[in-house]
C-alpha cells in the first residue's frame, strides 16, 4: 500500500545533481528537477544555457558523467537510447530532425515504431486530428515541408508512440505567432484532455510560463530559480532577463 | 547487328551480378558512411560456398534436380553468408563505430586481405570448376553473319536478380526494418530517440547486403563456371564503381551503375579490345569520380554544419 503511494507521489522524471560534458567543457554542472504525474512543466534560459543538452542528456546522448535520471522509479541515467525511448518517453528534439526523405506518414510510423500496429490507424486518425495540415500533407515528403509543419509533425511523430511523458524542445522556434499559438493550445489541450505529461524547453519564456504548472530557469548549466508558472512570470529579474521586448 | 544484340544480352546479364553486388556497396555506404572494401570477398567466398554446396548437393541428389538443386544452394549460401557476414560485422566494423573515420576502412581493408589468403590456404590458388549448368541456349536469329543465343543461364541470373530486385525493394519500402534501416540512413540519432536499435539496424543492413552479393556469387558460379580465390577484387572493384556510377548509398543507382558498367565492359570487349575491358570499366570510376561524384542517380553531398 504503501509502496503504491510512494509510486503515485514519486516525481515522474527526478533528476539529481546531473552534469554533462562536450570534451572537457561542462554544459551542465548539477542540474536538478522534477516532472510530476500530470503536469507541464518548462525549462527557460538564454541560448546555449545548456537546455537541449539537459533534453538529449535524459535520452543518454550525451550521458551523463555524474548524477542521476530516474524515469517511472527506474534509474535510466545508464541505459541505452533506443531502451530509454522504449519506457514512453517521446521527444520532439532541437531542429525537428524530421526524416527528410521519407513521407509525413512515413515519419509518423517511425514514430510509432515502438507502438502496436493494432492502433496505429487509429493513432494517425487523432495526430490528423490535431494537426488536419499533415493530413493534407501526408504523402509529402518531410524535407518539403514548411517549418510549422515540421514543427507539427515532430510533434505528432512523438505522439505516435503514446507516450507517457512528453519532451519538447523549442516547439516556438522560429515559427510564425499565430501557429506559436496553436502548437500552445494544442499541448495545453493533450495536457489538460488526456492528462498527458509534458516537459518544455522553451526560449518564448511568455508563453512557456502562461502554459506551464512549474518552471525552472537556467543559466550556464545550472537551474537558478524555480516556482510555479505565475510566480516566475511575476518576478522582475525573470522578466527583465527572459520577457523584455517580448510581450 | 546481330553481334550488337549478343552483346547487349550478355551485358545485361553481367550487368545484373554487378548490381547485385552494388547494392551491399551502397546500402552500407548510406548508413554508416564507410566503403566496405571486404564486399567484393564476401561475394568471393560466397561463391565458394555456392560451389561447396553444389558438389554436396548434387551427391545427395545427383544432377537430375537440378532447378532444385540450385534453389537450395540460393537460399543455404544467403543463410550461411549472412551468418558468417554477421560476425565480421561483430567483430571488425562494430568495434570501431566510434572511432576515427578511416579506422573501419582500413579494418575493411584488413578483412578482404584476411579473406582472399583464407580462401587461398584452404581452397587452393587454382580456379575451381564446376560442371557447366543451365548449358541449353535459344536461338533468337539465324542465317545472318552470327547466331545469337540466349543462353538458359542467362534468363536464370536475369530472372533470378529481378525477383530478388523486386523482393527486396518491398522489404526497403513497406516493411517497419526498412523504414528503420532508411531512419538510420537519413538521421541515425533521431531513429535512436525513437526507440529504433541503431547497431543492430546497422548489423542487418550489412547481412541483407552480403545476402545479394551471395546471391551474386552464385550467379558468376552459374555464369562462369569457375571461381577463383582471386575473384573478389576485380569484380568486387567493378561493382564498386558501379555503386560511384549510379551515385553512391541511391539503391536504384547501384542497380543501374550495375547494368551500365556490364555494359560497357561487355562491349567494349566486343568492338575494342578484350584485354583492355577491365581499363574500360575503371576509367568510367575515375570519370565520374572527377566530373559526377554524386553519380547519376544521388544525392549531392551537403556539407552539414
Amino acid at each position: 500500500m504503501s509502496e503504491a503511494n510512494a509510486a503515485v507521489t514519486d516525481p515522474m522524471l527526478r533528476i539529481r545533481g546531473v552534469e554533462t560534458y562536450y570534451g572537457s567543457i561542462a554544459a551542465l554542472r548539477g542540474v536538478d528537477l522534477d516532472v510530476n504525474r500530470g503536469e507541464i512543466v518548462t525549462l527557460i534560459g538564454a541560448n546555449g544555457a545548456g537546455k537541449s543538452t539537459l533534453m538529449m542528456t535524459i535520452f543518454g546522448d550525451p550521458r551523463a558523467r555524474a548524477g542521476s535520471i530516474v524515469y517511472d522509479g527506474v534509474d535510466i541515467t545508464r541505459l541505452p537510447t533506443h531502451e530509454i525511448a522504449r519506457r514512453k518517453i517521446a521527444q520532439s528534439p532541437e531542429g525537428r530532425r524530421i526524416f527528410p526523405r521519407m513521407t509525413v506518414q512515413e515519419n509518423l510510423q517511425m514514430g510509432a515504431a515502438l507502438g502496436d500496429p493494432a492502433h496505429f490507424d487509429k493513432d494517425l486518425e487523432r495526430v490528423f486530428g490535431i494537426f488536419p495540415r499533415l493530413k493534407e500533407r501526408r504523402n509529402q515528403r518531410g524535407g518539403t515541408l514548411s517549418g510549422g509543419e515540421q514543427q507539427m509533425l515532430a510533434i505528432a511523430r512523438a505522439l505516435m508512440s503514446r507516450p507517457q511523458l512528453l519532451m519538447l524542445d523549442e516547439p516556438s522556434l522560429g515559427l510564425a505567432p499565430l501557429i506559436v499559438n496553436q502548437i500552445f493550445d494544442v499541448i495545453g489541450q493533450l495536457n489538460r484532455e488526456e492528462g498527458l505529461t509534458v516537459f518544455l524547453v522553451e526560449q518564448n519564456a511568455y508563453h512557456a510560463l502562461k502554459l506551464a504548472h512549474r518552471g525552472y530557469v537556467m543559466v550556464n548549466g545550472q537551474i537558478t530559480m524555480s516556482g510555479t508558472g505565475a510566480e516566475l512570470l511575476s518576478r522582475e529579474d525573470v522578466r527583465a532577463a527572459y520577457l523584455e521586448g517580448g510581450h | 547487328m546481330e553481334n550488337f544484340l549478343q552483346q547487349l544480352i550478355n551485358g545485361v546479364t553481367l550487368g545484373s551480378i554487378y548490381g547485385l553486388i552494388a547494392i551491399g556497396y551502397t546500402m552500407v555506404y548510406g548508413i554508416i558512411g564507410m566503403i566496405n572494401f571486404a564486399h567484393g570477398d564476401v561475394f568471393m567466398v560466397s561463391a565458394f560456398i555456392a560451389m561447396l554446396l553444389f558438389l554436396a548437393v548434387t551427391a545427395f541428389l545427383g544432377v537430375s534436380s537440378l532447378f532444385l538443386a540450385f534453389f537450395i544452394i540460393l537460399i543455404a549460401g544467403m543463410i550461411l553468408t549472412s551468418l558468417w557476414s554477421w560476425t565480421i560485422e561483430r567483430i571488425a566494423y562494430r568495434p570501431l563505430r566510434g572511432s576515427f573515420r578511416l579506422a573501419p576502412l582500413i579494418s575493411a581493408i584488413g578483412m578482404s586481405i584476411f579473406l582472399a589468403n583464407f580462401v587461398q590456404v584452404v581452397q587452393g590458388p587454382r580456379n575451381k570448376p564446376l560442371p557447366p549448368m543451365f548449358n541449353q541456349v535459344i536461338q533468337l536469329t539465324s542465317g545472318g553473319e552470327f547466331d545469337v543465343t540466349l543462353a538458359y543461364k542467362q534468363i536464370v541470373i536475369v530472372a533470378v536478380t529481378v525477383v530478388l530486385l523486386a523482393v527486396f525493394w518491398f522489404v526497403v519500402q513497406k516493411t517497419p526494418l526498412g523504414r528503420a534501416q532508411r531512419a538510420c540512413e537519413q538521421d541515425r540519432k533521431m531513429a535512436a530517440l525513437l526507440g529504433i536499435n541503431v547497431d543492430r539496424t546497422i548489423s542487418i543492413t550489412f547481412i541483407i547486403g552480403a545476402a545479394l552479393a551471395s546471391v551474386a556469387g552464385v550467379l558468376y558460379l552459374v555464369n562462369y563456371g569457375v571461381v577463383s580465390f582471386s575473384d573478389g577484387f576485380i569484380p568486387g572493384v567493378k561493382a564498386f564503381t558501379a555503386a560511384v556510377l549510379g551515385g553512391i548509398g541511391s539503391i536504384p543507382g547501384a542497380v543501374l551503375g550495375g547494368l551500365l558498367i556490364g555494359l560497357v565492359e561487355v562491349l567494349w570487349s566486343a568492338y575494342v579490345s578484350s584485354d583492355y575491358k577491365n581499363v574500360a570499366a575503371f576509367s568510367i570510376l575515375i570519370i565520374a569520380l572527377i566530373f559526377m561524384p554524386s553519380g547519376l542517380l544521388g544525392k549531392p553531398e551537403i556539407e552539414k554544419v
